[in-house]
């Protein structure tokens, strides 16, 4: 990989999808990452974005993009369309939380879903110490601005997966200096899973 | 449709000449999907830029029910640019310095392609109501005659938007190894009820219209109240509530209320005006057989697509938020369908006022969509079996 400059989550996500793979990316934004995996990687890639700002800038990258929610914009897909379907930094947005993963599993084979941890020992402090909604470098907004509707921890979607026998094939932890391997739940910002159907 | 002249020609193609093609001769006449036949037929259509060596930067660009093959440039000694000029020319969307652009008038037409104000060969008179109801599909093989003829074996690229964006899809579906990339705007895969229902009040107007005389009004006046009725529902429908706001309110055309029935608000003058200035340009028998035309149109049940059938054509799907004519609904119908069949496609649903005249005027965020899908297309990047169509 060429840049030093890419994201670490953006980074981790890359040593996963395999080259060539078809890959659907949600709330792909400007398409950083699609980017990133078509220019090194060679995937397949589409993206679903609801801003036509972020899609006009996807389609100066040259990448495939819907217009559309990504709530909404799966159902269409045949199953197994896709070998890796990448929820990066959207889920938190998203009501229907578990019908979303439930349809990515549908129409990809393997799921990418990296999220903030709610549970990350500042946000921790924050909430104990100043009684104040936590605000951390991976939950950046104030309370009445965020765009997120969800939050949750580390721990809280291995829990999730359980319940509803989803496969975590694997999960990385993303710190403020890199990788996470002690406590993740708390000393990550960041968990990035791997998700397969049971 | 709503369209300033454009003043700027610095990065026009300039002059151009509209050229004609005519085939389907007796004894090879246009199969039509009535089942109908027609023949001769003539095409009028211009080209912009230069066909390469290996024949593979063509672009055909489909007009809208009232445009015609006169897309880009000017002609000589007249000022009024072609209906997409703001899209097509050096450095624009639809770049001439890269891209050979061609667009020819619809069959049925009256702007030089064979249409109910030709001659009929059998009676050495204008067809009038004895010509053949035509289909999107039929103005479709018509086009393939002209890219036979003009020696192009594969489309870069199909675009249009409206009537344009039909034939568009007609395209995929009637010959998908010939369109490498489709980009339907402001249109739908089939006429709805509503849509049907505009069209049949326009065509009422006009046959209602004691000048019409069945059609047969050649050598006499043509029915031009009905067909400016017909012209002002037309508009009604191209705009929007905010841009009819925006452009008139209830502003009056005589700074007072007169109390009489001449036009009073500037919304009445402008519709009278855009009327009056369409009957000198448009035939009415036209403006029936192609609004049928769009009725008929219905590429529903997987008829873009054929079942079983591999593409590797490229879709860029576009509508604007405020069109309710071809409402976005029907551009996301489209999009839900190349979705089922794994297709690589982009679609975008672009933030404007302007209603469905917002495909010929909302130049700028068109033009950045446009340049690069087509760029990623013509730079050789394949997509056979993208996605393992299934």
């Amino acid at each position: 990989m060429a840049s030093p400059d890419v994201r670490l989550d953006h980074k981790i996500i890359y040593s996963i999808v395999d080259p060539g793979a078809r890959v659907l990316d949600l709330g792909c934004g400007e398409g950083d990452l699609l980017y990133l995996l078509v220019r090194e990687k060679h995937v397949m890639a589409q993206g679903i974005e609801k801003d036509d700002r972020s899609i006009q800038e996807c389609v100066k990258k040259g990448l495939s993009v819907f217009h559309d929610d990504i709530e909404s914009g799966l159902r269409e897909y045949p199953e197994h369309s896709f070998d890796f379907v990448i929820l990066n930094q959207s889920m938190e947005e998203v009501r229907n939380v578990d019908s979303l993963i439930q349809d990515a599993l549908r129409i990809g084979n393997k799921v990418i879903v990296g999220f903030p941890n709610f549970a990350y020992i500042k946000a921790r402090l924050m909430m104990f110490f100043r009684g104040r909604a936590p605000i951390t470098e991976s939950l950046p907004y104030s309370w009445f601005d965020t765009p997120n509707v969800r939050f949750l921890s580390i721990t809280d979607f291995r829990e999730f997966c359980s319940e509803k026998d989803i496969r975590i094939i694997s999960a990385r932890y993303l710190g403020e200096k890199g990788i996470v391997r002690f406590l993740p739940n708390l000393m990550a910002l960041n968990g990035i899973f791997v998700l397969a159907g049971s | 449709m709503t369209k300033e002249k454009n003043k700027n020609l610095s990065n026009s193609v300039g002059a151009v000449e509209t050229k004609y093609f005519t085939f389907a001769g007796p004894g090879n006449e246009l199969k039509l999907e009535s089942g109908d036949i027609l023949g001769p037929v003539t095409l009028a259509y211009e080209t912009y830029g230069r066909l390469n060596r290996d024949r593979s930067n063509a672009i055909l660009v489909c007009h809208a029910l009232s445009g015609d093959a006169h897309a880009a440039g000017i002609h000589e000694g007249q000022d009024n640019a072609g209906w997409w000029d703001d899209m097509i020319g050096p450095g624009k969307a639809f770049d001439t310095g890269i891209y050979f652009v061609i667009c020819s008038n619809v069959i049925a037409g009256c702007r030089g392609s064979t249409g109910p104000s030709s001659i009929n060969p059998a009676t050495g008179k204008p067809y009038a109501m004895d010509f053949p109801f035509i289909t999107i599909s039929d103005m479709v093989n018509a086009q393939r005659h002209l890219m036979d003829f003009l020696g192009i074996k594969r489309l870069l690229c199909v675009a249009g938007g409206s009537m344009g964006g039909m034939q568009v899809l007609q395209w995929v579906a009637s010959y998908p190894d010939m369109v490498r990339a489709a980009i339907p705007i402001a249109t739908t895969k089939k006429h709805s009820p509503q849509q049907i229902a505009f069209n049949e009040t326009a065509r009422q107007a006009i046959m209602a219209d004691p000048a019409w005389r069945d059609g047969n009004y050649y050598g006499l006046d043509q029915p031009e109240r009905g067909l400016a009725v017909a012209r002002m529902i037309g508009h009604i429908t191209f705009m929007s509530d905010q841009s009819m706001e925006e452009k008139f309110s209830r502003r009056l055309k005589k700074g007072r209320l007169n109390f009489n029935f001449d036009p009073e608000f500037e919304v009445e003058g402008y519709l009278h005006y855009r009327g009056a200035n369409f009957v000198k340009r448009f035939d009415a028998n036209s403006y029936l057989y192609l609004t049928k035309a769009l009725d008929y149109f219905d590429l529903s049940g997987g008829k873009v697509i054929p079942v079983g059938k591999v593409i590797d054509t490229r879709f860029l799907v576009i509508s604007f938020k405020s069109d309710w004519l071809y409402p976005s609904s029907q551009s996301q119908d489209i999009v839900r369908l190349l979705k089922r069949r794994n297709m690589d496609a982009t679609y975008c649903e672009l933030n404007s006022t302007y209603g469905h005249d917002a495909f010929l005027v909302e130049v700028e965020e068109q033009t950045t969509l446009i340049k690069h899908f087509l760029d990623k297309t013509h730079s050789g990047y394949m997509v056979a079996d993208y996605y393992g169509i299934s």
